[in-house]
């Protein structure tokens, strides 16, 4: 219906234009042509950064025994991944991993949320190095705890002849399974989140550019202005849900391979 | 527009071409790391640390609550066992009093009898010697006087018909020696 009204919705800038992948390369701004230039999408990650860590700061300086306002605000952030995340999938061996899963957890949750947020308006995962950084953390993570905990060769034989199978089935097994722990693992959580992200971002700038055409365009299509702009409100909310629950399913992810990776059987 | 300000904006760049949407860019990698690393430093230097010493700190509170909570139970366990004991051994020693006193009071009824009784014999017995006492000077004393007297009625009947009647004399002095013998009698006595 949209692509229908879309040639008649003319507006004093030249009319609707659909969204492209343009969207996730924005110009340089600092440094420009130097490896370190700055993006407007950079300056939104490091303010984000930023304000996650004055949260935990001020949540933190004097933490009471009673908690009050924002310190109960950070204890709970804490145990949503704690209880969540860590105690679920790693149980007894996720202490030491609670300061990379819980940090992970919460810049991957604000990095999502800015897709939603107003002025910002895009996810600074929504570019792939982003998801593709903590995929290869997450990958060493388990790689080198694996092999510290069970041996190089013991690590590998774990994960490339899972026992109780006959011999030739290995020709089969091992491969994929190759392919599938150490390939596709890290694949997957990056295209997972990337895609999410972009796609999110598409659908708002869809709806509500729409919304804007149809607004300025002539005649009776600006009532369709309306359902559009009902759209893009309910995947603003709906975004909400995926920047918490692509946060939680990378760090999820993250800790179930940790855990199979120094457990002797899985 | 100035090319910043665009820039600045949520509007869409260059489309890039081909495949370039799935290479990172060396500074998206590199501020993302430094974000990453800023926040990881800090929740495992600062925030963790403090979060784990105060959950520390609480569950001592609630676990020393319990403890302090559990030795005044026993305490109070203790003096509870300690009352009855102290009650039992009251109760006991008060029946040993008891049992004495009715010993006690027995003797002492016992022995305020004897006493009385022993006092009642020695009045009777005093009474009864004083009574005898006084009887033997009465019957002393009348006889004495009655003798007085018989002798007297009798001399003066004697003096009349002494001479007339040797019979009469001889009743006379009959009487008369009896008389002497009751007062010897009496006498006696």
């Amino acid at each position: 219906m949209l692509t229908a009204l879309v040639p008649m919705a003319s507006s004093p800038d030249g009319g609707f234009k659909a969204p492209t992948v343009g969207e996730f390369f924005p110009g340089e701004l600092i440094f420009i042509g130097t490896p370190f230039a700055m993006t407007r999408i950079n300056l939104m990650g490091l303010l984000m950064a930023g304000v996650l860590s004055l949260f935990f700061v001020v949540a933190f300086a004097k933490p009471k025994l009673v908690p009050s306002g924002v310190q109960n605000l950070g204890e709970m952030a804490i145990d949503l991944v704690q209880k969540n995340v860590i105690d679920e999938a790693l149980g007894d061996k996720g202490k030491k991993y609670a300061p990379y899963l819980i940090s992970m957890f919460w810049l991957l949750f604000a990095f999502n949320i800015t897709g939603i947020l107003p002025t910002m308006h895009l996810a600074i995962s929504s570019v792939i190095a982003i998801p593709l950084m903590f995929a290869v953390i997450a990958w060493l993570v388990f790689n080198i705890q694996g092999v510290r905990a069970l041996g190089f060769f013991h690590y590998l034989k774990a994960n490339l002849f899972p026992p109780g199978i006959p011999w030739p089935i290995y020709i089969l097994v091992t491969p994929i399974e190759f392919v599938s722990t150490f390939l596709l693992r890290p694949l997957t959580l990056t295209i997972r989140l990337l895609a999410n992200m972009m796609a999110g971002h598409l659908l708002l700038v869809l709806f509500f550019s729409a919304t804007s055409s149809l607004l300025l365009a002539d005649g009776f299509v600006k009532i369709f202005a309306i359902p559009s702009f009902l759209m893009g409100f309910a995947f603003t909310l709906f975004e909400i849900l995926i920047a918490v629950l692509q946060a939680y399913i990378f760090t999820l992810l993250t800790a179930v391979y940790i855990d199979s990776a120094t457990s002797e059987e899985h | 527009m100035n090319p910043v300000a665009a820039n600045l904006l949520a509007a869409g760049g260059e489309a890039p071409e081909g495949s370039a949407i799935l290479f990172p860019a060396s500074y998206d990698l590199i501020w993302g790391g430094l974000s990453f690393l800023i926040v990881l430093t800090l929740f495992w230097k600062f925030v963790l640390p403090r979060m784990k010493q105060v959950m520390d700190e609480r569950s001592e509170l609630i676990e020393g609550g319990i403890a302090r909570a559990e030795e005044m139970q026993e305490q109070a366990r203790a003096d509870l066992e300690a009352y009855r004991k102290a009650l039992a051994e009251a109760r006991e020693e008060a029946a040993e009093i008891r049992t004495q006193a009715q010993g006690d009071r027995r003797a002492i009824v016992d022995e305020a009898r004897a006493e009385a009784a022993a006092a009642a014999a020695a009045v009777t017995q005093a009474s009864e010697a004083a009574i005898e006492r006084d009887r033997a000077q009465v019957v002393s004393q009348l006889t004495a006087q009655v003798g007085a007297m018989s002798i007297e009625l009798a001399s003066k009947i004697v003096g009349q018909s002494l001479a007339g009647d040797s019979a009469v004399r001889k009743t006379v002095e009959d009487f008369v020696s009896d008389l002497e013998q009751m007062a010897n009698a009496q006498g006696s006595r």
